[in-house]
């Protein structure tokens, strides 16, 4: 199995390309005429302000440029080449016709303020989206304006301190309340906003401990943030009580999409009492991921937040769709323009082309997928299921190698590091941080069974090899594009190089 | 309902491969793995959702209702204000779409993901180059965020809550920036504008600079387009307050003008769009964000950065995330900055273009965004009624228009009916320039189209 290679291409970086004086590009023709009118540009600004060399780019041939670009995509694992594991990433395939359709020019060449009356098609798209999104979530109103899940998070938490202070409640309810098996964007979104973290303990099941939470909740209270089902992919069963202590306190919920998709169409948060709710477009809706970005994280509200979206809104008078920026409670805005467009229409796409049964088909094998997974690396005796383990997961399972690793010295990152010599992407590691040695796997629909089994079967080789020959583990990765790097050296202050010019400097 | 579903993006969607992986399981039916969920929670009804389609419908529908916009290809358009037309040239759209590329995730496993944190250490180095400073991220959402992050990142190593920002600025942007300092208790502050020329009142700086600025901020070129010429001036205010010196600018301007780091930028932001990436109608967008190189200030830097490094073995240079101690992942609560998912791909765009043109071919792109768009200010400011530029200051790209007598809301419907849209109404905005709109010409305009909305602007001010 591990005759895998990475290609591997010693490709130079940029700057140690090329040639002075080759061109990559030819500038759109200037007229003659205008020319003439106008004469010479840099008189034209004061002194001062001119660039007075011109900048240290690269100087290629566009051959040179496509050539390295192509090594460098070599030297990169994507969704396409195959399993990508990582739990609460969910990397899902990526429609081609999704990627066709957001590359036609009839949406990439429009300014976001054209006329609305020029623009009622991509707003048509926009709109039905939205309408869409609230249907899946439960919700009322739907904004698509946040560029990515955080940023989605950090807009809910704007909303509970737009709702407190309409209530005139701001100053005393300082506190959010996450879960310890939250997502690290959780907390950070919370002082983002301005509140304080409070972190609840999982109890035994892996569930919210409802006794430290009941002894959390307080006046100060102003919300709650989960993940349902959360990052062990254990379904906060206790719910309802969860959402009753809350909203009792007289707090908000909000609703972490990150693992949305192990219950589309079978489950809303709505209608489990999330009165916020962000979606991770680039996980459930199936757009890519673009090696970290761009995302999209629209979210949706209940009724009584509703005017507190950020401006302009879509909506639609009976006659055509217009952008509505008369808000008086609005949050305001939290970005430019309107959202990620060409993200948001591939997920038009997705929606359309999966209908209410595909979604509701996706979220089913995608938990089928992970249960599979479940049972066949616990049959293989070397990893641990903690809590619960005859519960069934939804779209993840958390793995731990803690005994393994006790009795061969192998840790989870190094099993992480022998799969990508087998060609397959790394679960999550040391996620959850209540698991300890973890391996977060989330397989999603996308992968059929046969790459599941051979996925099975690389961890099943690996725990034997942990056994017979750590040292192999150890040392790993050997078949990617570079082994094991320096992590410690590219951080400490005395050795980071962050660009090529302080590389040059270095090496002078 | 279809019974037995079978979907092309869900290899076990079929039936008897359910069955074979059910029996692995031990159990019988798929609902049995929901059987934790409370029996009230189950939506136990269909969504309200279209049925399934083909791909073709697919196609057809979204191309259907995507015709019916008007794109800048059917009409001329004269908008920028924050999102810029430039031509994105094929093999940036040919890069970005190789699905090695596309389809990856945020790199933690750098030994796998090589290619894209490579092409981000170029994307920052080039931005680097540009702008002067020391390092760079690798992305942030866009101009208006970063300009939220480089306000809180001033808050936290300055330990004062005042920015103080150009009264002429990008209404979105100060209205981003607001969102993101209000729950810090952190506030904006505006300071004037020269009349006749539209640059920053130093005067009014000076007096409102003090020992609770966090940081100056300025934009270059402005939101009305004119090149502020007073940056080494305000850098001084800014150094002598113990503030910050914060720059935004769109970085294809930085072909002709001065980086900032040398008239005394500490941070600088922008909108990294303009550089290989479509309008796409406003979103995705790419935040720039490059500081100087000092520890304290690379320890507050929000977002991922990416930096070489060599294999343990010391025989290979290689390439991963660094600093992740300050990201959310890591630090949760404390955190630089909650961001995860950024504009990487938007990065990447970014990084191709750069190498595309090369020193050269981005000063030439600056010279033929200059030529034409000064000629366009020229050919306008001969039509009797209409001023332009409002400000005697030297002008990039964009520049205002003033109608003496007539409003833009209905210069703009007979342009619109001419097949021409015309610049941003900004009237709104800035009460005291009166009946005004901001014009954009990049290099993608011709002669002709700028000699057409010459002559509807013509046309329409001297209507019988």
């Amino acid at each position: 199995m591990s005759d895998f290679r990475q290609a591997q291409w010693n490709e130079p970086i940029l700057f140690e390309l090329g040639h002075k004086g080759r061109r990559g590009y030819i500038v759109p023709e200037v007229e003659k005429p205008i020319k003439q009118e106008v004469g010479d540009v840099y008189t034209l600004l004061p002194e001062k302000m001119r660039r007075k060399s011109l900048p240290k780019l690269p100087e290629l041939s566009e051959v040179e440029v496509v050539r390295h670009f192509t090594r460098l995509s070599q030297m990169n694992y994507s969704v396409d080449l195959g399993l990508y594991p990582l739990g609460s990433c969910t990397m899902k395939y990526n429609p081609r016709i999704s990627d066709f359709l957001a590359s036609l020019p009839s949406s990439t060449q429009l300014h976001p303020y054209q006329d609305e009356e020029t623009v009622q098609g991509i707003l048509e798209l926009l709109h039905t989206l939205s309408k869409w999104l609230a249907e899946i979530t439960g919700t009322k109103e739907v904004s698509l304006q946040p560029a990515a899940g955080a940023h989605g998070e950090f807009l809910g938490a704007l909303i509970m301190r737009a709702f407190h202070e309409l209530n005139d409640d701001l100053d005393k309810r300082t506190e959010l309340i996450i879960p310890d098996s939250s997502h690290g964007t959780n907390p950070a979104s919370a002082t983002m906003a301005g509140f304080n973290t409070l972190v609840v303990p999982s109890d035994k099941t892996g569930c919210i401990d409802i006794d430290a939470l009941q002894a959390a909740v307080s006046n100060r209270t102003a919300g709650l943030m989960l993940t349902n089902p959360n990052t062990l992919g254990i379904f906060e069963e206790n719910i309802q009580e969860i959402a009753g202590i809350v909203h009792d306190a007289g707090g908000l919920l909000h609703y972490d999409g990150a693992n949305l998709n192990a219950i589309l169409g079978k489950v809303r948060p709505g209608d489990m009492g999330f009165d916020i709710v962000h979606i991770n477009i680039h996980k459930t809706f199936g757009t890519p991921h673009g090696g970290g970005g761009p995302g999209a994280g629209p979210i949706g509200v209940s009724e009584q937040l509703e005017k507190f979206l950020p401006v302009p809104r879509i909506v639609n008078d009976g006659k055509s769709y217009r952008l509505d920026y008369e808000r008086p409670h609005s949050v305001g805005k939290i970005r430019s323009f309107h959202g990620n467009v060409s993200v948001l229409l591939r997920a038009y796409a997705y929606i359309l082309s999966l209908g209410a049964e595909g979604l509701k088909e996706a979220a089913e094998i995608s938990v089928l997928n992970a249960n599979y997974l479940v049972k066949k690396i616990r049959d293989l005796g070397a990893y641990e299921l903690p809590y619960d383990a005859k519960r069934p997961r939804k779209h993840e399972c958390v793995f731990s190698v803690k005994s393994l690793s006790k009795e061969t010295g192998v840790r989870a990152l190094n099993i992480s590091k022998r799969l990508l010599d087998y060609g397959i992407h790394a679960p999550t590691t040391y996620f959850p941080s209540i698991v300890e040695e973890a391996l977060m796997i989330e397989p999603t629909e996308s992968f059929e069974k046969e790459e599941l089994d051979r996925f099975v079967q690389a961890l099943r080789i690996i725990a034997e090899e942990a056994k017979a020959n750590p040292e192999l583990i150890l040392n790993a990765p050997q078949n990617t594009s570079v082994a094991r790097l320096d992590e410690v050296k590219a951080s400490h202050p005395r050795t980071m190089l962050l660009s090529w010019n302080a590389y040059v400097k270095r090496n002078v | 309902m279809v019974k037995s579903y079978r979907h092309p993006y869900i290899p076990n969607s079929d039936p008897e491969m359910k069955k074979i992986m059910l029996r692995e399981i031990g159990i019988k039916k798929i609902d049995e793995l929901y059987n934790d969920v409370p029996e009230r929670f189950l939506l136990n009804r269909r969504l309200n959702l279209p049925n399934p389609v083909s791909e073709f419908k697919v196609k057809r529908h979204i191309e259907s209702l995507l015709a019916k916009n008007r794109t800048c290809r059917d009409i001329s358009i004269f908008l920028g204000a924050g999102c810029w037309p430039h031509y994105v040239p094929a093999v940036v759209e040919n890069i970005v779409q190789r699905t090695e590329l596309l389809t990856s995730y945020t790199p933690y496993q750098p030994e796998i993901s090589q290619g894209m944190l490579q092409l981000l250490f170029e994307y920052q180095s080039m931005v680097c180059e540009l702008t002067g400073m020391d390092v760079a991220n690798s992305s942030l959402y866009g101009w208006a965020s970063a300009l939220g992050e480089a306000a809180r990142m001033a808050m936290r190593l300055t330990g004062r809550q005042e920015i103080l920002v150009p009264k002429i600025i990008h209404p979105e942007r100060y209205a981003t920036l607001e969102t993101y300092i209000g729950p810090a208790n952190m506030h904006a502050r505006k300071v004037n504008y020269m009349k006749a020329t539209g640059q920053l009142s130093l005067e009014d700086l000076e007096e409102k600079a003090s020992s609770k600025t966090a940081a100056i901020y300025i934009e270059n070129p402005s939101y009305l387009g004119f090149v502020e010429t007073g940056g080494k001036e305000v850098a001084k205010i800014a150094h002598n307050n113990g503030a910050l010196f914060i720059v935004g600018v769109n970085p294809i301007s930085l072909g002709v003008l001065k980086p900032p780091r040398d008239y005394g930028a500490d941070i600088v932001i922008g909108e990294g769009q303009p550089l290989g990436n479509h309008m796409n109608f406003g979103g995705p967008l790419l935040g720039v964000f490059a500081c100087r190189g000092e520890m304290p200030m690379i320890r507050q830097m929000p977002g991922r950065i990416i930096g070489m490094t060599t294999t343990k073995s010391e025989n290979r240079r290689g390439f991963c995330m660094v600093l992740q101690t300050r990201e959310q992942h890591i630090r949760r609560q404390t955190a630089t900055s909650n961001i995860c998912t950024n504009e990487s791909l938007c990065a990447a765009a970014s990084a191709a273009y750069l190498a595309l043109l090369g020193p050269k071919g981005l000063r030439e792109l600056c010279e033929a965004i200059m030529l034409k768009s000064y000629y366009a200010m020229k050919r306008l400011s001969e039509i009797e009624g209409l001023r332009t530029p409002v400000f005697q200051t030297p002008h990039f790209q964009e520049f205002t228009v003033n109608f003496v007598n007539k409003r833009v809301r209905d210069v703009h419907e007979e342009l619109l009916n001419n097949n021409v849209h015309g610049g941003k109404n900004i009237s709104e905005e800035f009460h005291e320039l009166g009946e005004t709109a901001l014009y954009c010409v990049t290099e993608i305009h011709s002669k002709t189209e700028i000699d057409f909305l010459a002559d509807s602007l013509e046309k329409s001010l001297h209507r019988r």
